[in-house]
């Protein structure tokens, strides 16, 4: 049978709780947490290095699921600002929606927004994969370097604005393209791509229907001689 | 940093408790703003000749009950004291009740002008002031609070928020402009009086100088935009209105809740996550440049 662990956030402080999953949870073979009440705190479950199933219930605040490795966080409710920022590896979930910088300079693992995020998601990202089922904001991907960013719904302007070498992918509407993101032909390779991040966040949707966003690459070098504008 | 809340309550039965509501919002934001708060409550009009004056004395035991019976007409109105804020209900203009303040005491504020609004604010840590302002027992039809962490100006009781200008007009606002000089400028051309130095007060006076010109609230914003030049988001309320909006970058928090009693607004879901039914409610993030409006 399962050993699960139950948390409640009413009686313990945030502190408690991340201390028990950083330290006690190493030595009490549970296999799965769940933290009731929320209530929208701040840094739940942040800095996780550990094999383990985490169940938030409830709306959680900013940084929630930070530094993840290899744990899998799901948040039942809604996230505040930088959701799952840095995640090194694992997978964190977010049953509604996602504030601002949604996996912010994430190296790796896999975050699924099932609602919309707002801006900044996937800002500086250098290797994880993200999968919004909803919109995203203005500058989304946002000086990505490296990784995929999926949106099933509507990219807001500023797309990948001074994008670097992560991948963009938008089935839906794109409101204006940042500066040196430019749309460019879908591949085989990216259908393949795109098929594998529905498949692992468990959303469906016709791969070939999304659209491609990467860089143009002209920023890569700097150009004495043009005009430039700031 | 900064906090701000605010909340409108859409049914009448709800309105006796909008201080149990409103103030665990603005307390829990003291952790976003522990230099000063202030708060907002606007109930149903008074009578037409009627205005309610928010006072806020200077000194913590000031005698409201001395200067009374310092007033030249005894019968110039119903005072309701509070700790250091009192209300002052009267069918005397504006100018009278300032001339009232200057001939009797140095030591007494007048914070907001209305048939409907009733302000206080102070320097101190949030949670103390709601206390000692009572605010849990404030009753009314909606409310907008602050918790300052002060970036730009002094840290005093005048440059605490909510700012009012006019009549029943008053904003909150979380972020910094960089041109409150030049709009500043502009509007004192025009004969409007500034009382502090802060950056809110020119978006707050930019805003009702607007309207007095014969813009809607939501005209005014739209003005704002291109006048108003900085990271903001403003909440704002009128007798009847809770109004708030973001700028373009949208670079500072809110967060809204709605269900079929109430509409809240908050710097952080935090401040929100004790109201009735939150669980159930529509909780979303106002989008850039769209203005979010509700009526009482």
């Amino acid at each position: 049978m399962e050993r699960v662990t139950q948390l409640d956030l009413a009686s313990l402080t945030t502190r408690e709780v991340n201390q028990f999953l950083h330290h006690e949870l190493n030595t009490c073979q549970t296999e799965r947490v769940e933290i009731q009440n929320p209530d929208g705190k701040h840094s739940i479950a942040a800095g996780l290095d550990v094999e383990v199933t985490v169940n938030i219930l409830g709306h959680a605040g900013y940084f929630v699921a930070g530094m993840n490795k290899r744990a899998t966080v799901t948040i039942h409710g809604n996230v505040g600002w930088s959701v799952a920022e840095n995640i090194m590896s694992g997978a964190v979930r977010v049953t509604g929606h996602a504030s601002q910088c949604a996996a912010a300079s994430g190296h790796g693992g896999l975050v699924v927004i099932e609602g919309n995020a707002s801006s900044r998601c996937g800002i500086s990202m250098k290797g994880c994969d993200i999968v919004v089922q909803g919109n995203v904001g203005h500058f989304a991907g946002f000086m990505a370097q490296a990784g995929r960013l999926l949106v099933c719904g509507d990219a807001g302007p500023h797309l990948g604005d001074s994008l670097y070498e992560a991948v963009l992918y938008v089935r839906g509407s794109i409101a204006s393209l940042g500066a040196d993101a430019q749309q460019q032909d879908v591949t085989a390779d990216d259908i393949h791509s795109i098929s594998e991040l529905l498949t692992s966040s468990g959303v469906e949707a016709d791969p070939q229907e999304f659209k491609k966003v990467a860089s143009a690459r002209r920023l890569y070098h700097w150009n004495a001689t043009e005009r430039q504008e700031y | 940093m900064c906090g701000i809340v605010g909340i409108l309550l859409k049914s009448d039965s709800l309105r006796p408790n909008l201080g149990q509501l409103a103030a665990p919002m603005l307390e829990c934001m003291g952790t976003r703003g522990p230099d000063s708060a202030g708060l907002a409550v606007f109930h149903h009009p008074l009578e037409a000749q009627l205005r309610r004056y928010s006072l806020r004395a200077h000194c913590a035991d000031f005698d409201w009950q001395h200067w009374q019976t310092s007033w030249p007409d005894p019968q110039l109105g119903d005072l309701e004291t509070q700790n250091t804020h009192a209300s002052l209900i009267s069918s005397h203009p504006v100018d009278h009740v300032q001339e009232l303040l200057k001939q009797t005491s140095a030591d007494v504020s007048l914070l907001a002008t209305g048939r409907a609004i009733r302000l206080f604010k102070d320097e101190g840590h949030p949670i103390e002031i709601s206390r000692r302002c009572a605010f849990p027992e404030l009753q009314g039809t909606h409310a907008v609070g602050h918790t300052r962490m002060a970036t730009e100006s002094v840290v005093s009781p005048e440059h605490a928020h909510p700012f009012t200008a006019g009549e029943d007009f008053c904003l909150v606002h979380n972020g910094s402009l960089s041109n409150p000089y030049s709009v500043r400028r502009k509007l004192e051309r025009r004969g409007i009086v500034f009382e502090t130095d802060n950056d809110t007060e020119a978006g707050c006076r930019f805003l009702q100088w607007r309207m007095r010109e014969g813009d809607t609230l939501e005209d005014a914003i739209h003005h704002s935009f291109r006048e108003l030049d900085g990271f903001f988001t403003f909440l704002m309320a009128t007798a009847d209105k809770l109004v708030l909006v973001r700028d373009g970058f949208a670079c500072k928090p809110a967060v809204v809740a709605e269900t079929g009693d109430y509409v809240a607004v908050g710097s952080e879901f935090r401040s929100l996550a004790h109201l009735p039914g939150i669980a159930h409610a529509d909780v979303f993030e106002p989008f850039p440049e769209q203005i979010y409006s509700w009526n009482v």
